[in-house]
């Protein structure tokens, strides 16, 4: 059964059309990688599955409901979680109250409820020694893993990781990946937009090229990137 | 990931021994408050209701802009309506004006609500300027009103202060004039509005509804995406503080006794004076406003006679700590000793971390 579905999705900003008639399906428990040059819409794509943009034309269904013109308060509350490509800290609220208000209005509980799962997440994604710190004051690594854990604290069914691994060294790298592998073991569904595909492909199960906003090609990562076009879209970026 | 079954439990605390000797010195100082009329001259407690009524409307404009991001400078709209709606219960309705105040909170929020609706489509300076506008419009219209004095406006009626609620008790039970028991009175209940909305946004900023509001103040988009409705955030900042500002405008106004829109819709005393409180003492603390009252109290005691050099000084201060104590004067004081005197923090101790 699949979580998530798009059907002949559409967005344009002016006369640049950005989504273009996109459709996909996303089946329960899996971890779809999202790949395409700057530009190709990929952000856009998770904007509108996530509600921050509305989709011009086409549907997007979520576990079965028609959620194309719902907010995107509502559907953190269905159960959709993103980080940010450029993570979006609450800078004047501590890391364990981004977390906080996360789970406390993403899953609509007294703050009480939520505390101790909110100090589990920052154990599992390492942020616990930061706990009390200002999010504003955080390494990229450090809000790259709030960006995560902050998703992570609605209690999402999908995840969307939208350039995660970006600017981390290998050794950061692998510490995330191993995280958002564990998260993917629980059952979280996952989406993960990433140009170091050595990381996306270690996770995922299946991949999608988007490229001027078209979907160029979508299945198994390895016969994925052995099409030419795709090699031509990835030229001068080792695979 | 560690298994945190065998850690001892996580702990969340709020307070912090400042805070417990805050709370206590709070409650003594309320209770010294309330007891000035009993040994002090008219002169201080008109000097304290000046303060306390101030430090009501900083409080808001903080709620608003500190808290809420929302930079109005059209908060003399509220003070005006508030006023306007206190002199209308009582010079149309017959009403005496301590109750007619609760009107002024009420009119204030009525008129919040189609102001919202309109400024909140406009971000950034264009929200503070759209406030600024809708003060004039309101400002115009009320010049236009006959029956309350038009453009140069109107006074109390001498019956509704000579026979307003409680004075007679006050003059008989201080052995006051008439006069001095309405000060006192609209002192006692300056210092029940104060208290009460240091109180109020105290709660709300420790409530779950605190954490959304700076959350929603921080970044709205992230805000909406972890479940925030950043919509309802802004307009419950926004009409709560109409309606402070409205009962705050209404009471400052029953003391005056006499209103014009000039006065009751002025730019400069309701805004300018009331962010010069609020950046000088601290932006988003309950502690700066509280400071910047005094600060300003002082400086105007020191400077008045200075005429346009007392609003130069202002506005150089003024400056000067935007450009070198961007968090204000409390700011300072809590980054050199890390007190908070009304802590909203939640810090995380125990488990794995320890105490910290």
């Amino acid at each position: 059964m699949s979580i998530l579905s798009l059907k002949t999705v559409s967005k344009s900003f002016g006369s640049l059309k950005v989504t273009d008639d996109v459709s996909f399906e996303v089946p329960e428990g899996q971890a779809l990688g999202i790949i395409g040059p700057n530009g190709a819409g990929k952000s856009t794509l998770f904007n509108l599955i996530t509600g921050n943009l509305t989709a011009d034309a086409g549907t997007i269904r979520f576990q079965d409901q028609d959620v194309t013109r719902v907010p995107a308060m509502q559907r953190c509350f269905a159960g959709v979680g993103r980080s940010f490509q450029i993570p979006q800290p609450f800078d004047h609220l501590t890391v364990f109250e981004n977390l906080l208000v996360a789970a406390s209005h993403g899953r609509a509980l007294d703050e009480h409820e939520v505390e101790a799962d909110c100090a589990r997440i920052l154990e599992q994604t390492e942020l616990l020694p930061v706990a009390n710190k200002p999010a504003g004051g955080l390494s990229l690594l450090q809000r790259k893993r709030l960006e995560m854990a902050r998703a992570l604290a609605t209690d999402p069914k999908l995840l969307l990781l939208d350039e995660i691994a970006g600017g981390l060294t290998d050794a950061e790298c692998v510490a995330l990946i191993d995280t958002i592998r564990s998260v993917h073991a629980r059952g979280v569904t996952i989406i993960w937009i990433e140009h170091v595909l050595h990381a996306l492909t270690s996770v995922v199960e299946r991949l999608l090229v988007l490229d001027f906003g078209k979907i160029i090609g979508i299945g198994d990562p390895e016969d994925i990137m052995s099409r030419p076009e795709v090699k031509e879209i990835y030229l001068g970026i080792e695979v | 990931m560690s298994d945190i079954s065998t850690t001892p439990r996580y702990v969340v605390t709020t307070h912090t021994t400042a805070s417990r000797i805050a709370a206590t010195g709070a409650v003594i100082l309320f209770l010294v408050l309330v007891m000035v009329p009993f040994f002090a001259g008219r002169g201080l407690i008109q000097d304290l209701f000046f303060i306390l009524t101030m430090l009501v409307l900083a409080q808001f404009w903080n709620l608003l802009a500190g808290y809420g991001g929302l930079v109005s400078i059209g908060q003399q709209a509220f003070v005006g309506m508030g006023a306007y709606a206190m002199f209308g219960g009582v010079i149309l309705a017959g009403m005496d004006p301590i109750p007619a105040i609760l009107l002024g909170g009420v009119a204030a929020f009525l008129v919040a609500i189609p102001t919202a609706f309109f400024a909140f489509r406009l971000q950034g300076p264009y929200f503070a300027i759209g406030t600024w506008v809708i003060a004039e419009v309101m400002r115009l219209i009320m010049a236009q009103v006959k029956a309350l004095g038009g453009g140069t406006g109107t006074s109390l009626p001498r019956s509704a202060t000579r026979e307003m609620w409680a004075t007679e008790w006050i003059a008989g039970m201080l052995d006051v004039r008439n006069s001095a028991a309405r000060d006192i009175l609209t002192y006692w209940l300056a210092l029940l509005l104060a208290a009460a909305t240091i109180a109020g946004i105290y709660w709300l900023l420790r409530s779950k509804r605190g954490l959304a509001l700076s959350a929603v103040r921080d970044n709205p988009e992230a805000a909406k995406s972890v479940g925030v409705d950043a919509g309802r955030m802004k307009w419950l900042v926004f009409l709560t503080s109409a309606f402070g500002t409205g009962l705050a405008g209404a009471l400052i106004y029953v003391q005056k006794a006499r209103i014009s829109p000039d006065a009751a819709f002025s730019v400069t005393d309701w805004t300018a004076y009331v962010l010069f409180i609020v950046i000088i003492g601290g932006i988003g603390t309950i502690e700066g406003p509280i400071i910047g009252v005094i600060i300003f109290f002082l400086l105007q005691a020191l400077l008045a006679d200075y005429g346009t050099w007392y609003l130069f000084t202002l506005g150089i201060i003024g400056i000067v700590v935007m450009l070198f104590a961007p968090r204000g004067v409390w700011g300072l004081i809590s980054d050199k000793t890390g007190i908070q005197l009304f802590p909203v923090r939640r810090r995380l101790s125990g488990g794995t971390l320890g105490e910290e």
